[in-house]
């Protein structure tokens, strides 16, 4: 039962990065640009899980889906439009700058010693005891994630959306030329972004109830990471790396000695630096992809 | 004087101008109003070394601050007395046990390992680019932090290193960042800072034309890890303690967000960028013990510092997306060369002869050329 407890652990934590991933890479791809701001909308998410506390769950879910979707709009809007055609470190900082700022008001707001959601918890029991205990959240993290992944695949493979996403994605230019609406696919972007941010909040305010200010930030850097390892040029690499990286440090939780455990961090980015420097392109992508090695 | 010899006074003198100016007025100030404008310089020595790589190579890093954490640790620990190391962090190696070391000593053994830490760094990763030498570089400050936070054998590991003998006054800060505006200035004055530049506008062609990107990379980095190490025993000894936390995301972000707010292409805007910013977090962060402005007092309610701040800086960027000093040397607008008009760019434009001007000409060059080459290809200019 243990190994196959560490597994699917480590697959439900993938399974979770994988849909940040998704909440990054989707931007990503249509504006070639970091989004740190992203990870707020994660916590705003939650956040307002706590607020609608009293509400049945359904209406709260309903309504977080809809915060998370306004939120990242605002973002686009607020943020991103004002910074067309800026450079990628400046668009960067400027997101950084925004999440800085909101962690601030989050704090002044809700406090430091964070506010715990209490929504879903009987998802919280377990499915088979034992040394390594397996709780439902962990199978419906892989079972909502899956879903939602081969709904994207769909979406983006046999859509008409989806075909000028990827036309964006490829070249904004040439897109523009043939006919696509830039403005109403970049739009698209952070309406699925927003919503992929609001399924991660439900998540994983079940899984750590526990809301603080830097909710959101501490799971978005680390699956950033994860995009990167992956390959950011691709959704479906850029989702894989994510899941890798979940995956990767779940395991190395598990099978470390206790004394040892502190550096988990430490070897999955050494993890990280080693893939980077064989395949600067992302672990998944093809080797002619790796230009950026000069 | 000549033109370009003037270019060249202001391009030093500009940034050195402004270090003067900040130690003027902080010579004028009480005891722990100086506090405030030494923070200001330390800070904008660790944004010159930020610039140095940045700036020049245009790879976004995001480890300088590790090179910062490990002088400061180590300028910290080496000038802490012998009694109080064996008290406060008795598992240290023996080689971090003794001996005691002197102010100026120690800061310069922080250089030193700066450089050294990041030529380990730089060998493996100066090849890489873009995102992923951002991410590469992330790992390494990671990777850091979580030594320095957890391995007693080499520090005080979670707790804070206090006790360290407060050396680092207004003058020494201010001769410190003058050395970093002066080693800067020298670098990109030089040889392979242009190779390197030429690189930043196009790593295609200047690999063409046989410039060796990863060695002048790899100059710039070591250089910048050195001043980055050296800023960081600043730090310490400026503060008198030092907590692992200190230096790590939100250093590393601020100071990133100082450079490009500033203009990440140019010392004058690293410079400028450091100091504004400096002056206005410190300026804001006093403002919530109360301030005094034009004889008007008020208060700030604790984090709306923050988010002011934050909110000033983002509005910057939107404003000045090239940086205040739009990636200009110090007067550069007024006594840079005339830029070549559109269509008398020299060799085919944006290829070899933009690398060829940003190897033979100054630092505005290389993005104007690269950029009128960018945009005139997607929409010609009437």
């Amino acid at each position: 039962m243990n190994v196959v407890g560490y597994l699917v652990n480590a697959i439900s934590l993938g399974a979770l990065y994988a849909l940040i991933a998704v909440s990054v890479g989707l931007v990503f791809g249509v504006l070639r640009q970091i989004n740190l701001a992203q990870g707020e909308v994660i916590t705003f998410g939650a956040y307002s899980l706590w607020l609608m506390r009293s509400l049945p769950t359904w209406l709260a879910i309903v309504l977080c889906f809809a915060v998370c979707i306004a939120g990242s709009l605002l973002l686009q809007v607020a943020v991103f439009r004002p910074l067309r055609g800026a450079s990628a470190l400046t668009t960067l900082v400027a997101t950084f700058g925004v999440s800085y700022g909101l962690e601030a008001l989050w704090l002044i707001i809700f406090g430091p010693s964070g506010n715990t959601v209490s929504m879903l918890t009987n998802l919280n029991n377990t499915v088979v005891g034992g040394a390594v205990a397996l709780r439902w959240v962990t199978l419906v993290e892989i079972g909502v994630a899956a879903v939602l992944l081969g709904g994207l695949l769909l979406l983006l493979f046999r859509t008409s959306l989806g075909m000028r996403m990827r036309a964006v994605a490829e070249d904004l230019r040439a897109a523009r030329l043939v006919g696509v609406r830039i403005g109403q696919v970049v739009t698209w972007a952070f309406v699925l972004s927003g919503a992929s941010a609001a399924v991660v909040a439900v998540l994983a305010t079940v899984q750590t109830p526990l809301v603080t200010p830097t909710f959101g930030l501490n799971l978005i850097i680390f699956a950033l990471v994860g995009v990167v390892l992956g390959g950011l040029d691709h959704l479906g690499r850029a989702t894989a790396g994510g899941f890798i990286i979940g995956f990767v440090n779940s395991l190395l939780g598990s099978i470390l000695p206790e004394q040892e455990l502190v550096f988990v961090t430490s070897l999955t980015f050494l993890f990280v630096v080693v893939v980077l420097v064989v395949r600067p392109a992302g672990l998944l992508a093809p080797r002619s992809a790796d230009v950026e090695r000069v | 004087m000549t033109r370009s010899a003037l270019r060249l006074a202001a391009e030093l003198l500009g940034p050195l101008a402004l270090v003067g100016l900040v130690a003027l007025v902080a010579s004028h100030l009480s005891t722990s109003d100086q506090t405030d404008a030494i923070n200001v310089l330390v800070i904008a020595t660790i944004v010159i070394g930020l610039y140095v790589f940045i700036g020049n190579s245009g790879v976004i890093s995001f480890g300088q601050i590790s090179f910062a954490a490990v002088g400061a640790f180590a300028a910290g620990i080496y000038t802490t007395p012998l009694t109080t190391r064996q008290t406060t962090m008795p598992h240290l190696f023996g080689i971090l046990a003794r001996p005691e070391l002197t102010n100026v000593e120690s800061i310069l053994l922080a250089a030193g390992i700066g450089a050294l830490f990041a030529l380990l760094v730089g060998l493996a990763l100066m090849r890489l680019s873009g995102l992923a030498a951002g991410i590469a570089t992330f790992a390494v400050l990671e990777i850091t932090y979580d030594i320095l936070a957890n391995w007693d054998k080499i520090g005080p590991g979670p707790t804070t290193l206090a006790s360290v003998p407060v050396t680092t006054g207004v003058g020494q800060a201010t001769v410190g960042c003058a050395v970093a505006v002066v080693i800067a200035f020298v670098y990109q004055r030089s040889r392979s800072s242009r190779l390197l530049r030429a690189s930043r506008a196009d790593a295609l062609a200047a690999r063409g034309i046989g410039v060796s990107i990863v060695r002048h990379r790899l100059g710039a980095f070591v250089l910048s890890g050195a001043i980055c190490g050296f800023a960081g025993a600043l730090y310490v000894h400026a503060l008198g303690s030092i907590n692992v936390t200190e230096v790590y995301l939100t250093l590393t972000f601020l100071s990133l967000a100082m450079l490009v707010v500033g203009g990440s292409q140019s010392l004058w805007g690293a410079t400028l960028g450091g100091v504004v910013l400096g002056i206005l977090s410190s300026f804001l962060t006093n403002a919530v013990n109360g301030t005094t402005v034009f004889g008007f007092s008020f208060t700030l309610p604790n984090g709306l510092n923050t988010i002011i701040f934050a909110a000033l800086f983002v509005g910057a960027l939107m404003l000045f997306p090239r940086g205040l000093a739009r990636n200009r040397e110090f007067l550069e607008k007024w006594l840079g060369e005339r830029p070549p008009r559109p269509g008398a760019v020299l060799g085919p434009p944006g290829g070899v002869g933009a690398v060829a001007s940003a190897a033979a000409g100054h630092a505005g060059a290389p993005a104007t050329a690269a950029k009128s080459h960018a945009t005139a290809a997607a929409e010609p200019k009437p």
